[in-house]
C-alpha cells in the first residue's frame, strides 16, 4: 500500500475525528501522544496509521497524565505535538496543561466532549466541559478553545489551533463535542500550500552569545523560542521564573509573570476571537449556539424565520476568548438572548456577563443531541416578550 | 583586607554559575551526585549542547537548572515522559532524567514502569534519600519499614522498593547502585549508560541529614557518609532480589554495583516501518548518521 501525503488534498467523506488528524497532520503535526478514550480514539487510531506514513512519531501512552506531558516534551524539542481526549482523560491532563502555560511551550488538545461528571456516558455527546477548558488547570492563564460544529470544522479548526498556539506559544484546545466527532460530512482539504501557516517565532541571535535571554518577550508579549539541542542552554521550569528562565520566588517576579503570560493572549483576544452570524441585522431574538448545538439552532432559527419571527443566530467559533463585546453590543438592540447548549448553562453565564440581564437558556445534561424545537419554543416564547 | 577567592573554577563551564549558591542543606548528597553527573557530561565526549537534563520536582529537581546544558524542570513524577519526547524527537541528543526516589517511584512510578518495559532511550539517575526532603521529611516509596518520618510518626508501616529490582524487572538494560561517596564509580556507572542505547537506570543514595538522618539517628551527613563507607560492599553479581536496603541496620550490607548491563531493542515508533536490518541493531537511523 502506498502511503499517504501529509496534506491529503481533495474532497473527502470524512469522520469529524478523522477530520482532526487529518488537519493535525496538514498543519505539520508530527507528534502524538495519547490514551483511548471515547469518543476521541478516532483521532489515535487515523494518527497511528497516518503519522508513520510522513515520518512522524505516534505513542499510545500509559495515561492521559503521560500524553500531555510528551507533547510538551516533543514541542520544546521543536515538533508541533497533539493529544486527543475527552472528559476523564482531560481532567488528568490539566496537570501539564499549566505547565505548558507557564513554560509557554506550544500545543494542541482535542477533547471530544461526551456526557459527565466523572465517567458519565461515554459514547454519548455533551458539552460540559466548557468551563473546564477555560479555567481547569491551577492558577491563572488564558486559554484559546475552538468548537467546531462540522467535520470540516474539525479539519480547519485543528489548523488554526496550530498557528494560534505557536503564535502565542500557549497550549490551544479544540473543544469538539460526540456528535460533531462521530459525524461524517463532506470535508474539503486544500492543497499544501493553501494550509494556512503560522510559525513559531524563534531567536534571532546565534547561540553561545550573551544576547539571548530565553524568556524576555517582544513587543507583543511572547518570546521567541529556542528548541533542545540549538545550543542555547536553555532552563524551563514550571516554577514563576524570570527573563533567563530561572526561578525566581518573589511576589515582582511572580506578578511580572503572570501578568505577562494573561496579557500576551488578552491584548491578541480581538484577533483569536471568531463567530460566525446569520440574520442577525433585523433580529429581535438572537440565538447563541456552538458546536453540534449550533446545528440545531441554526434550523429553528430558521423555521422561526418561515413564522415571521425575526430570529438570528450568533456562533462563537472561539468559547475562549469568547467574543463577549460582540455579545455586548448585540444585546443592546434585540429584544431577548437564547443561549441553548448541553450542560447546565455554562456559557448563557459567560453571556449574561455580557448582557447584564438574564438570558433564556435551553438546557440538557446530554446524551443526545440537543433538537430543534425546544429552541424554537424558547424563540416564540421569547418572541413575545 | 585580603580576600582568598578564585575568580574561576575548572567546573564553570558545566553550570550555571550566577544561579549559585545552590538550594541544598550542608550535608546534603544531591551535590556531589551532581558534580559526577557534570564530569561524565566532559567525559563522555558527547557535545555539552547535546545532552538534555530533564527533572521533576522535588530537592533533586533541581539539579537540571544549575546545569549549563539544556534543561527542564517539569512537573512533579512527569520527567519521564516529557524527556522521552525530547529524545524521540531529537535522537541525536542524550537525554537524562536526574530526579527523586519519591518523584520517580510513587507520583511518577506508571510512566517509570512503562518508559523500562519500552526501552526509552533515556539515562534515569535517580537520588534515593529515603523520604521526602523538600517538603520537609515524609514518608515514601523507599523509606524502610520502622523508619520514621513527619507523615510516619510512629514509624513506617509500608514496604518500600528495592529500586534495581524493579528497574531489573520492568526492563532497563543498565542498572547500577552507588552512592554519594562513590563518585569515581558513579561517573563510570552514568558514562557507561551514555554510551549504552535503551533505558538505563542509576540510584544513588545520598544522605538528607535533615529529613531522614535526623529523625532515625544516623547522625549528621558524616555519619551516614561514615555508614556507607563502611556497610558498602561492591558486588556486581549480587542478585537482585537480595538489594534491600535499610540503613538502620548497623550490620547489614549495602549492596553496590553494576548489576545490569544487557540489550533489547530499543524504542522505536517507527521500527515497524523500516526495512529489516541485515544485523542485528534497533537504533534509529538518524541517531546513528548523527552520531557518525
Ligand atoms: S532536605 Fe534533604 S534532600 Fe533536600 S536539600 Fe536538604 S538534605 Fe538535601
Amino acid at each position: 500500500m502506498k502511503d499517504g501525503p501529509a496534506v491529503l488534498e481533495g474532497q473527502h467523506f470524512l469522520l469529524g475525528d478523522h477530520a482532526c488528524a487529518e488537519g493535525a497532520l496538514a498543519a505539520g503535526c508530527r507528534f502524538f501522544a495519547g490514551y483511548p478514550i471515547t469518543p476521541s480514539t478516532e483521532i489515535a487510531e487515523r494518527l497511528a496509521h497516518r503519522l508513520p506514513e510522513v515520518g512522524g512519531i505516534f505513542v499510545q501512552m500509559e495515561d492521559e497524565l503521560a500524553s500531555m506531558a510528551a507533547i510538551v516534551g516533543a514541542s520544546v524539542a521543536g515538533a508541533r505535538a497533539m493529544t486527543a481526549t475527552s472528559g476523564p482523560g482531560f481532567s488528568l491532563m490539566m496537570e501539564n496543561v499549566g505547565l505548558a502555560a507557564m513554560m509557554e511551550v506550544p500545543c494542541v488538545v482535542v477533547n471530544v466532549q461526551r456526557g459527565a461528571p466523572s465517567t458519565g456516558l461515554p459514547t454519548l455527546v455533551a458539552q460540559a466541559d466548557v468551563m473546564q477548558a477555560r479555567w481547569g488547570s491551577h492558577g491563572d492563564y488564558e486559554i484559546v478553545a475552538y468548537a467546531p460544529a462540522s467535520p470540516q470544522e474539525c479539519f480547519d479548526l485543528t489548523v488554526r489551533a496550530f498557528n494560534t498556539a505557536d503564535q502565542y506559544r500557549i497550549p490551544v484546545f479544540v473543544l469538539a463535542d460526540e456528535v460533531v466527532g462521530h459525524m461524517t460530512e463532506r470535508v474539503v482539504i486544500p492543497p499544501p500550500d493553501a494550509i494556512p501557516k503560522v510559525e513559531r517565532k524563534r531567536p534571532r541571535t546565534a547561540p553561545g552569545g550573551d544576547g539571548f535571554l530565553p524568556f524576555q518577550a517582544d513587543d507583543d508579549l511572547v518570546p521567541p523560542m529556542a528548541h533542545a539541542g540549538e545550543g542555547y542552554r536553555v532552563h524551563f521550569t514550571g516554577l514563576t521564573h524570570d527573563e533567563r528562565g530561572y526561578p525566581a520566588t518573589n511576589a515582582e517576579a511572580h506578578d511580572r509573570l503572570v501578568r505577562r503570560l494573561v496579557e500576551k493572549v488578552r491584548r491578541h483576544a480581538w484577533r483569536i476571537e471568531e463567530y460566525e452570524e446569520s440574520q442577525l441585522e433585523d433580529a429581535r431574538v438572537v440565538v447563541i449556539a456552538y458546536g453540534s448545538t449550533a446545528r440545531s439552532a441554526r434550523r429553528a432559527v430558521a423555521v422561526a424565520r418561515e413564522e415571521g419571527i425575526r430570529a438570528g443566530l450568533l456562533r462563537p467559533i472561539t468559547l475562549w476568548p469568547f467574543p463577549g463585546e460582540r455579545v455586548r453590543r448585540l444585546a443592546e438592540r434585540v429584544g431577548a438572548v437564547v443561549v441553548p447548549e448541553l450542560n447546565m448553562g455554562q456559557i448563557a453565564r459567560e453571556v449574561e456577563r455580557f448582557t447584564h440581564r438574564p438570558v433564556l437558556g435551553v438546557n440538557h445534561a446530554g446524551g443526545a443531541m440537543l433538537p430543534p424545537e425546544p429552541i424554537l419554543d424558547t424563540i416564540r416564547e421569547a418572541a413575545t416578550r | 583586607m585580603t580576600t582568598l577567592m578564585a575568580e574561576r573554577h575548572p567546573s564553570d563551564p558545566l553550570f550555571r554559575a550566577d544561579r549559585l549558591p545552590h538550594i541544598w542543606c550542608p550535608g546534603c548528597g544531591i551535590g556531589p551526585a551532581m558534580h559526577a553527573y557534570a564530569q561524565a557530561l566532559v567525559e563522555s565526549g558527547i557535545p555539552l549542547d547535546r545532552h538534555v537534563c530533564v527533572s521533576g520536582i522535588g530537592c533533586s529537581g533541581r539539579v537540571p537548572g544549575y546545569l549549563n546544558i539544556d534543561s527542564y524542570h517539569t512537573t512533579h513524577g512527569r520527567a519521564i515522559p516529557f524527556a522521552m519526547a525530547v529524545a524521540l524527537v531529537r535522537p541525536q541528543l542524550e537525554v537524562a532524567v536526574f530526579s527523586g526516589d519519591g518523584d520517580l517511584f510513587a507520583i511518577g512510578g506508571n510512566h517509570f514502569i512503562h518508559a523500562a518495559r519500552r526501552n526509552v532511550d533515556l539515562n534515569v539517575i535517580c537520588i534515593n534519600n529515603f523520604n521526602y526532603g523538600m517538603t520537609g521529611g515524609q514518608v515514601g516509596p523507599t523509606t524502610p519499614m520502622g523508619a520514621r518520618a513527619t507523615t510516619a510518626p510512629y514509624g513506617n508501616y509500608e514496604q518500600p522498593f528495592s529500586l534495581p529490582y524493579l528497574a531489573a524487572a520492568t526492563g532497563a538494560v543498565f542498572v547500577a547502585r552507588w552512592t554519594s561517596l562513590h563518585l569515581r564509580q558513579l561517573k563510570q556507572a552514568i558514562l557507561r549508560a551514555m554510551k549504552k542505547r535503551g533505558l538505563t537506570f542509576i540510584e544513588v543514595l545520598a544522605p538528607c541529614p535533615v529529613g531522614f538522618g535526623r529523625p532515625n539517628e544516623i547522625g549528621d551527613a558524616m555519619e551516614e557518609m561514615m555508614l556507607y563507607r563502611e556497610r558498602c560492599v561492591v558486588d556486581h553479581g549480587a542478585p537482585l532480589a537480595a538489594l534491600d536496603i535499610d540503613l538502620r541496620q548497623r550490620d547489614h550490607p549495602i549492596v553496590l554495583g553494576n548489576f545490569v548491563d544487557i540489550e533489547r531493542p530499543v524504542f522505536d515508533p517507527l521500527a515497524m516501518r523500516r526495512p529489516a536490518p541485515e544485523v542485528e541493531d534497533h537504533a534509529p537511523l538518524a541517531r546513528k548518521e548523527q552520531e557518525g
